[in-house]
């Protein structure tokens, strides 16, 4: 497919490499939104062209660094990208994990991250276990003035909840998901009371059915090493890879029509409610009824 | 103790991990920064693995390298009863033929994986097309080896030939390699997932 022409997901920042593996000299080739893009370190600014015809560089487009990505857009973002103080804080490790492509909707991998449902039967041991799989009630919310959807208040039952975590805890979560490819996710910190560890996806849109998903973690943990902490999350990621390439329709449905209705669901329920008011069409299952409708 | 130079996703660390969980074997993990770290790159595990490959084991005096030379070791050493790698030369010179496939042809199925998954720059259909030639090698083997009453690659019980031809085959799916027309295989992969033992890793699920 060619560049998309939805211009909500064209007008947004969305993260395209890690600043370390581009600063190594690895110039990056890859694609955004359906366009061949080149990723590139020029000194400390990161820069950004789409692939011309010969393969060379063709426009350039804006390019940033922020929470160890780089960020560019192909269109005219009206805000800048998610806002997290926490980056900020002394204490934390930030630990990259690299990208992993998925052949899978982008929509898709942002709506299982939402999901705690899956915890005991996919993340086994892990994020859940059997018998205890209830997902008990959260409060779940579009906040304004940032337009950011929030659901807060949830919690699970998790035999290792971090790399850290010795032991079984009751989890608390809140889900943010600030523009419709980029989440993060806070979560009761094993190692400091009171704290929350931060998990993101900075899901980059290949095409409407593949993505390369940015994956990080924010967290207090003095005692693993790095390379324990990136095993833990791919672990977890890949667990929902080949569930996730395997979804059909491959585009996520917005339609009312194909909405399910139990309250565990509340969150994927306002996500594409959500997706729909904003006019999001990159990703999203399309079938005859839908477009007569549009 | 032994040390199993490990990496989560890998299905040649897998091959070991499983290995010693269905001998119900102790070890420890030492998890490589593989992926996005590259430290089976630094000159420091170029020391232990001048080949810059995982996994790599050590126990006591020895280090080795080659998931399919680390079962030869483990089986040798740890299986008291020796049937995962028999003694007599006719078993181990066809469990050694499907070592080396699984360590050969085979890989062609982590190469698509590698591709697919973390942007390594292999020839995608070309892989993907080695791959299948492989897989429609060993579903044939095991079609006529069902037809001799064998449910096993090599002999009447499983050995080290099935576990190190097992994850790249079982994480075909992972490159884009669909298993849906390798029946034997199939029928292979669920007698092996119920193994004693059988543990999972990412990307292969329990039975």
């Amino acid at each position: 497919m060619a560049k998309t022409t939805d211009s909500v997901a064209l007008n947004d920042w969305q993260a395209v490499g890690n600043v370390a593996e581009i600063a190594s000299g690895k110039r990056r080739n890859t694609r955004l939104l359906g366009q061949d893009i080149i990723v590139e370190m020029d000194g400390d600014r990161p820069r950004m062209f789409e692939t011309n015809a010969a393969g060379g560089m063709g426009k350039e487009h804006p390019a940033q660094i922020l929470y160890g990505h780089v960020w560019t857009t192909l269109g005219t973002p009206a805000k800048p990208p998610i806002d997290m103080p926490e980056f900020q804080e002394d204490g934390r490790r930030l630990v990259s994990c690299g990208a992993v492509t998925v052949r899978a909707s982008p929509l898709r991998i942002v709506e299982n991250f939402l999901d705690m449902s899956h915890f005991p039967y996919v993340h086994t041991g892990i994020l859940g276990e059997e018998p205890i799989t209830e997902v008990t009630d959260y409060k779940f919310e579009i906040r304004q003035p940032d337009d950011e959807l929030w659901a807060t208040e949830c919690s699970f039952f998790q035999p290792q909840a971090a790399a850290s975590a010795e032991g079984g805890q009751v989890s608390e979560y809140m889900y943010r998901v600030s523009s419709p490819f980029v989440t993060v996710l806070y979560k009761t910190c094993p190692a400091v009371e009171g704290a929350w560890d931060l998990v993101g996806i900075f899901v980059q849109p290949r095409d409407e059915g593949a993505c390369d998903v940015h994956t990080f973690m924010l967290v207090f943990d003095d005692v693993s090493t790095y390379a324990d902490l990136v095993h833990f999350q791919h672990e977890i990621f890949l667990q929902d890879r080949s569930i996730l390439e395997n979804q059909l329709p491959v585009g996520l449905p917005l339609s009312p029509k194909h909405e399910t209705a139990i309250r565990a669901d509340g969150s994927s329920m306002l996500y594409r409610r959500w997706l729909r008011w904003k006019g999001l069409t990159f990703g999203t299952f399309q079938d005859d009824e839908d477009s007569q409708a549009a | 103790m032994i040390t199993l130079y490990d990496y989560v996703l890998s299905g040649s660390c897998y091959k070991i991990r499983l290995f010693l969980s269905l001998i119900g074997q102790d070890y420890e993990a030492r998890p490589v920064d593989y992926y996005p770290g590259g430290e089976h790159k630094t000159p420091e595990f170029l020391e232990l693995n001048p080949l810059g490959q995982i996994p790599v084991l050590q126990d006591g005096a020895v280090t080795l390298r080659d998931a399919q030379a680390i079962l030869v070791y483990l089986a040798g050493k740890y299986d008291a009863a020796r049937t995962w790698y028999p003694e007599d030369p006719e078993t181990q010179g066809a469990i050694a033929m499907w070592l080396s496939f699984a360590g050969g042809e085979i890989m062609n199925s982590s190469a698509a994986r590698l591709h697919d998954m973390l942007f390594y720059d292999f020839d995608i259909d070309k892989v993907r097309a080695a791959a299948h030639a492989a897989f429609r090698v060993l579903d044939d083997h095991l079609t006529d080896r069902e037809i001799d009453g064998g449910d096993w690659i090599v002999g009447d019980d499983p050995t080290i030939a099935d576990i190190a031809c097992f994850p790249y085959v079982a994480l075909g799916g992972d490159g884009g390699i669909l298993l849906d027309d390798y029946h034997a295989i199939r029928r292979w992969m669920s007698r092996l997932k119920k193994l004693p033992g059988f543990t999972v890793m990412p990307g292969i699920h329990a039975a």
